[in-house]
């Protein structure tokens, strides 16, 4: 929650959208994103997460509120606007034809970068995304994981100050989702303010400070990360044990299921202490060898938030 | 953008459409010149050697009717070149979708409009030239008035390639792209005077004929380069600037609201 008092880096306001078909895909959202922030924009498919972004990327025209990048308003100020901003599309928009450095090269003109400091930034962020050696081949054989860290290196050829990626990791790899998770979270660290749609919640709990969820059109939750998930109550974990385990121990106020005949899953509130359970398991004759968080906990949030959200719109 | 900005942004964009026609010349240069080359064969040698002579040029000397044709035919690639590449780039760019790659850059609109033309134009030389090349192993060709030539020339290229940017805007399938040069650019071309003098014709058709914009482009050409023209020099100017005009600003209009473009 750096800067704060900062102008926003991105400042939603009463934004609607309604579609030709008549569609209301935003029903007025007001957000504010700080300056530095790793910012997450979670919601299900169809919650509007595309739309708003369509509209700060001054794709999608807003029935009625504003969006603003840095101060600038994307609908009276576009070009200064737009000219702060990195945009990384959900789906693959590049010219197949070309190849990663001429897309690049093209990029960085449409903002104005001249051509030999195009080629520097191109040579930089191709390399730094492994994407150099593939530098010269047509775009169009690239595999997929190699698609989407081309978009990256595309976006960063104006070296915007806000970069908002739109599910960049779908469809990826775990080692490529890694490497591409280290990248952002070092242009980030120089100062990059970085919003990130994903359907990957471990990916927005362990990347992001801030968190919106966005249902139905409407926010149902802005706040820090850490505030979201100290609402979680209730926390489960999986044990292994250190031989198998006949019966199903019994522990007070602990909720045990058995996976398998090595392991337990533990479900506590968040308020009981391990020490007990360990105590007793030991008295039970039960060794633990190892233990592990069983679900992703922002996940069990997000459910939890969108079927309540249903449940109110019902 | 500021204005250095603004123009490299510009080069870009002109830069990529001559890569892309460069690239594609299989397609984009090799067609016109085989059509051309048979046009002067079959009209102008088969046909029109027993034609004879048409006109008569500014110095008294007598025009063949392959020599008469010959700027209509450079006319009529320029037109269909400058029209075909815009829309077939553009469209292209909006079904692959990386026309957003322009849409959310900083870029003002006229500098997209402005970009695509000057592709398109580029074009309409790289095959008027071409053309023109073909023309001389068949005729002898005056340059009369040069930059009557050049401007009509820049001026056709510029309007066909602002109908194509309109057709390329609303266009939702590759159909949409074909159905103008079809049935709407091939009739006006062919009735555009290029084959024959629009004075000859009976009535109605020489009134009709003059609602034919193509005819005046024609005409002003077949000026600049053989001194003899059917129509006034300046209505063809006047018809040309207005249809610059009123086509640049409805192609702006169109772009900067993001029809067909922007959801």
């Amino acid at each position: 929650m750096q800067l704060m008092s900062a102008i926003p880096a991105l400042e939603v306001s009463d934004l609607v959208k309604t579609y030709s078909n008549g569609v209301q895909a935003l029903k007025g959202i007001s957000l504010a994103v700080a300056p530095g922030d790793f910012y997450a924009l979670l919601g299900p498919n169809g919650a509007g997460k595309s739309t708003l972004i369509g509209i700060v990327s001054s794709l999608v025209n807003a029935s009625t509120g504003d969006a603003r990048v840095f101060g600038c308003s994307v609908r009276n100020q576009r070009s200064q606007a737009m000219a702060m901003l990195g945009l990384v599309p959900q789906e693959i928009n590049f010219n197949m034809f070309d190849n990663p450095f001429q897309i690049c090269m093209n990029q960085a003109g449409f903002y104005g970068v001249p051509r030999t400091v195009a080629a520097e930034r191109a040579e930089k962020y191709l390399k730094q995304l492994a994407l150099w050696d593939k530098a010269f081949v047509v775009s169009r054989t690239l595999s997929g994981g190699m698609k989407r860290r081309l978009l990256i290196a595309r976006a960063m050829m104006n070296e915007p100050k806000l970069l908002i990626l739109d599910e960049p990791t779908a469809g990826v790899d775990i080692e490529i989702r890694r490497s591409m998770w280290k990248f952002i979270q070092g242009i980030n660290a120089a100062g990059t303010t970085v919003i990130l749609t994903t359907h990957y919640l471990e990916e927005a709990e362990s990347l992001c400070r801030n968190i919106a969820i966005i249902d139905h059109g409407r926010i149902i939750e802005n706040t820090a990360m850490k505030t979201l998930l100290s609402k979680l109550d209730v926390e489960a974990f999986v044990l292994d044990l250190a031989a198998p385990c006949a019966q199903l121990p019994v522990v007070a106020d602990v909720k045990l299921t058995r996976i398998d005949e090595r392991t337990l899953e533990a479900e506590m509130s968040r308020a009981h202490d391990l020490n007990s359970l360990f105590a007793t398991l030991t008295a039970q004759g039960i060794t633990v060898t190892s233990m592990r968080n069983k679900a992703n906990r922002l996940e069990e949030l997000f459910v939890r938030l969108i079927d309540a959200n249903d449940k109110v719109a019902a | 953008m500021n204005r250095h900005a603004v123009l490299i942004a510009l080069y870009t964009i002109v830069r990529r459409e001559v890569n892309r026609i460069l690239r594609i010349w299989t397609q984009t240069l090799l067609p016109p010149a085989i059509t051309m080359t048979l046009y002067f064969i079959i009209f102008g040698t088969l046909v029109g050697s027993r034609i004879g002579t048409i006109a008569h040029a500014p110095d008294g000397s007598a025009i063949s009717y392959i020599e008469y044709i010959a700027p209509g035919l450079v006319m009529m690639a320029v037109i269909q070149n400058a029209y075909g590449n815009i829309t077939s780039s553009f469209f292209g760019a909006k079904f692959q979708r990386f026309v957003e790659e322009m849409l959310v850059s900083p870029m003002p609109s006229w500098t997209i409009l402005t970009g695509y033309i000057a592709g398109a134009v580029l074009r309409g030389f790289m095959v008027g030239v071409l053309v023109l090349g073909i023309s001389l192993f068949f005729t002898k060709i005056h340059l009369y008035h040069p930059l009557v030539t050049l401007s009509t020339f820049v001026l056709a290229a510029t309007i066909f390639a602002l109908l194509g940017f309109v057709n390329a805007i609303f266009a939702r399938k590759f159909d949409d792209i074909a159905i103008i040069p079809t049935f709407v650019l091939t009739p006006l071309t062919y009735l555009g005077g290029v084959f024959y003098n629009v004075a000859q014709l009976p009535a109605p058709w020489k009134e009709i004929s003059y609602a034919n914009p193509i005819l005046y482009m024609v005409n002003a050409f077949r000026y600049g380069l053989l001194g003899v023209t059917d129509i006034d020099l300046r209505w063809a100017y006047l018809v040309m600037l207005a249809f610059v005009a009123g086509l640049g600003a409805i192609c702006l209009t169109l772009l900067h609201r993001g029809v067909g473009l922007r959801s």
